[in-house]
C-alpha cells in the first residue's frame, strides 16, 4: 500500500469515527469548543477594555502631576511600550497557568491574592447551592401539586417579592434578626485556614442563607411552571383517567419530562450565584474573590480587576455551557434532531 | 378602565405604591422637612419629633434624604432604562427588519457581551472610565441594551414575516416608516412589560453599585449608598438603615406585581 493510500485510509477512519461518535460526546465537544471561543473573545474584551483608557494606565495611576520621565519609566516597567497584541498574548499565556502578573496597588503576585479567596467563593456558592436546589425543587413540586390553593398563592407572593429584593436588604434583615437581636450566627464571616469544616459551615451560614433566599424563588417558580405546562398533555390526562393519585402523576409522569427546563434553570441560577456572591461577600466581610474585586475597583487596581473578571466570566460561561449541555442531554428530541 | 376593575389585589397594591413613589419624586423639595445635604444635628440621632427617622452618619435628616433619594435613584434608573430601550430597541428592530449580515453582526457581538455577567462587566468598565454619574448611566444602559435587543429582535421577527409588512415593503415604504408604522405598534405590549422589568433590574443594579460605593456618589442622597453609610447602626440592632433598602425592595415588588398582571392579561389568561 502506498503511503498516500494509507494516509487516505487513516483520514477516512477518522472521518468515520467522527460520524459514529456518540451523539452526546459530539454535542458536548461542540459546545465546549463554542465555550472556548466565547471565553477567548471575552478575554480579548477584558484585556482591550483597558486600552480604551484616555491616556494609559501609567498616566492614570501617577496622575496629572507626574513628569513625563516618571510616566515613561513606569510605562516601561509595566511593559506598556510593547505592542498591545504581544502584551495580550503574554497576559493570556500567563493567565492559563494561573499567573496574572502583579497587583498595581501593592505589587503582590495576583495569583497569591486570588488563590485562597477563589476557593472561599466557590465554597460559599456551593454551600448555598446545596441548600437552595433541593429546597426549590421540593417547593416547586408542592406548589404544582396544590395548584391555586392558599399554599400556592402564598408561596407565589413570597417568591415574587423575594426576587425583587436587593441582596443586601435580605442580608441585613438576616443580620438584624439572627445575628444582633437573636445572637445565633455571626454577622461577620471571617474564615481562616485551620478551621474545621463544621466551623466554616457555621460561620458562612448567614451569607449562604442570603444567597439561598435570593435564588430559590426563581428556581421554584420555574419548577412549578415547567410541571404545570405539562399537566395539559394527553398522557397526563391518560394517567389521571387510569385513576392515579395527583402526587403520583406529578412525580412519575410529569417530573421526568420537566427535568430539562428545571436543570437548565438550576444551572442558570448557579451562574447567577457567581455574581450575587459579590454583594453578599461585601456585606458579611467574607474573604472571597468578590470582595477583592470590589476593593480593587475602588482602588482602580486594574490588573487585579482584569484577573478577577476573567475568572468570574470563565465560571459563568462554564455554568451556562453546563445548562446548555444538560438541557439537551435530558431531552431526547433535542439530542436526535432530524 | 374596565380592565382596572378586574385587576387583582396585588396589582392594585403595586399601582398605589408606584403612584406614591412618583408623588415623592415630583414633590421632594416640598415634602422633605430639611434640605438634601443640610447637616441639621449630631450624627446618628435617634427617632424623635423633629427628626422623625433620626439622623444619618453625618447628622443629616434621614427622612429628608429618603425622600430626595426617591428623586435621585429613580430618576437615574429611569433615564438609564430609556437609554437602554432606545439603543437596544432600535438595534433589535434594525436587525429584525434588515436581517442578513446586519442581524448576524449585531447578534453575535451581543452574544459575546452577554457571556460576561453584567455586574462584573459593569465593575470592569467603571474601573476604567471612573465612577461619574454620566459613566454610570451609559455603562448600565449599554449593558441592559443587550437584553432589550434580544427581546425586541425576537418579538419583531414574528411581525416582520407578516403579509402587511411585506405589502408595505412592496409599496416602497422606507425602513423607518416600516418600523414606526407597521412593526412598533404591534410589539408595544411586550415591550412595555419588559420596560417595567428592565427598570427593576436597572434600579437594583444602580442600588447595588451605590451600595458598593461605586454608583451614585455622595453627597447626593441615594438609597443604596444610604444603606452603606449607615450600616454600622445595624450592629446595634437599629433598623433605620434597613429603611432605604426597604424602599428599594418595595418599589421593585410593586413594579413586579403590576408587570405580572399585565403579562397575565396579554397572555390571554393561561392555566
Amino acid at each position: 500500500m502506498s503511503q498516500f493510500a494509507r494516509a487516505e485510509k487513516a483520514e477516512a477512519s477518522v472521518r468515520k469515527g467522527g460520524r459514529d461518535m456518540h451523539p452526546l460526546a459530539k454535542m458536548v465537544l461542540q459546545r465546549l469548543g463554542l465555550g472556548l471561543v466565547t471565553l477567548f473573545v471575552v478575554s480579548i474584551i477584558i484585556f482591550s477594555a483597558v486600552e480604551l483608557l484616555p491616556g494609559d494606565i501609567a498616566q492614570q495611576i501617577l496622575g496629572q502631576a507626574a513628569t513625563p520621565e516618571t510616566v515613561a519609566a513606569f510605562r516601561a516597567e509595566l511593559g506598556l511600550d510593547r505592542p498591545p497584541v504581544e502584551r495580550y498574548f503574554d497576559w493570556l499565556a500567563g493567565a492559563m497557568i494561573g499567573d496574572f502578573g502583579q497587583s498595581l496597588a501593592n505589587q503582590r503576585e495576583i495569583s497569591s491574592l486570588i488563590g485562597g479567596r477563589f476557593a472561599n467563593t466557590l465554597f460559599l456558592a456551593g454551600y448555598a447551592a446545596m441548600i437552595a436546589i433541593p429546597l426549590s425543587v421540593i417547593l416547586g413540586l408542592l406548589a404544582a401539586l396544590y395548584r391555586n390553593s392558599f399554599f400556592d398563592r402564598f408561596i407565589n407572593m413570597v417568591t415574587l417579592s423575594s426576587i425583587s429584593f436587593p441582596e443586601f436588604f435580605v442580608a441585613y434583615i438576616l443580620i438584624v434578626f439572627l445575628a444582633v437581636r437573636g445572637q445565633v450566627f455571626p454577622a461577620i464571616s471571617s474564615l481562616n485556614e485551620d478551621m474545621s469544616l463544621l466551623d466554616m459551615l457555621y460561620r458562612a451560614f448567614l451569607p449562604a442563607l442570603t444567597l439561598t433566599l435570593v435564588v430559590t424563588a426563581h428556581m421554584m417558580r420555574m419548577t412549578r411552571a415547567a410541571i404545570i405546562n405539562l399537566l395539559a398533555s394527553p398522557y397526563i390526562e391518560m394517567a389521571r383517567l387510569k385513576g392515579m393519585s395527583q402526587a403520583r402523576v406529578i412525580v412519575k409522569h410529569a417530573l421526568p419530562n420537566a427535568l430539562a427546563p428545571i436543570i437548565n434553570v438550576i444551572a442558570l441560577n448557579l451562574a447567577y450565584l457567581v455574581t450575587g456572591v459579590v454583594l453578599v461577600e461585601v456585606v458579611f466581610v467574607y474573604p472571597g474573590l468578590g470582595q477583592l474585586l470590589v476593593d480593587s475597583v475602588a482602588n482602580r487596581d486594574i490588573t487585579v480587576v482584569q484577573a478577577s473578571c476573567l475568572i468570574f466570566a470563565g465560571v459563568y460561561i462554564l455554568l451556562n455551557l453546563l445548562a446548555d449541555i444538560l438541557s439537551i442531554a435530558t431531552n431526547p428530541r433535542l439530542m436526535h434532531r432530524k | 378602565m374596565k380592565l382596572l376593575k378586574t385587576a387583582p389585589v396585588s396589582a392594585w397594591f403595586g399601582m398605589i405604591v408606584i403612584l406614591f413613589y412618583v408623588v415623592l419624586m415630583l414633590f421632594a423639595p416640598i415634602l422633605a422637612p430639611f434640605g438634601e445635604t443640610e447637616i441639621v444635628a449630631y450624627e446618628f440621632e435617634p427617632w424623635s419629633e423633629t427628626y422623625l427617622l433620626g439622623t444619618d452618619n453625618l447628622g443629616r435628616d434621614m427622612l429628608s434624604r429618603l425622600i430626595y433619594a426617591a428623586r435621585n435613584t429613580m430618576g437615574v434608573a429611569l433615564i438609564t432604562t430609556f437609554l437602554a430601550f432606545t439603543v437596544g430597541g432600535f438595534m433589535g428592530l434594525l436587525a429584525a427588519t434588515l436581517g442578513g449580515w446586519v442581524d448576524q453582526i449585531f447578534s453575535r457581538s451581543i452574544d459575546v457581551l452577554m457571556a460576561i455577567p453584567s455586574l462584573i462587566f459593569a465593575l470592569l468598565l467603571l474601573t476604567i472610565f471612573g465612577t461619574s454619574l454620566g459613566n454610570l448611566i451609559v455603562v448600565i444602559a449599554l449593558l441592559d441594551a443587550t437584553r432589550v435587543y434580544r427581546l425586541t429582535r425576537a418579538v419583531a421577527m414574528t411581525i416582520v414575516v407578516m403579509d402587511y409588512v411585506e405589502a408595505a415593503r412592496l409599496r416602497g415604504e422606507g425602513l423607518l416608516w416600516q418600523i414606526r408604522k407597521e412593526i412598533l405598534p404591534n410589539i408595544m405590549a411586550p415591550l412595555v412589560a419588559e420596560f417595567g422589568l428592565r427598570f427593576c433590574f436597572v434600579f437594583l443594579m444602580i442600588s447595588a453599585l451605590s451600595f458598593l460605593g461605586l454608583g451614585i456618589q455622595p453627597p447626593t442622597a441615594d438609597w443604596g449608598s444610604m444603606v452603606r453609610d449607615n450600616a454600622s447602626l445595624i450592629t446595634f440592632g437599629d433598623i433605620t438603615p434597613l429603611l432605604p433598602a426597604g424602599a428599594i425592595a418595595l418599589l421593585t415588588v410593586a413594579v413586579n406585581f403590576v408587570v405580572d398582571w399585565m403579562l397575565h392579561q396579554s397572555s390571554g389568561l393561561k392555566e
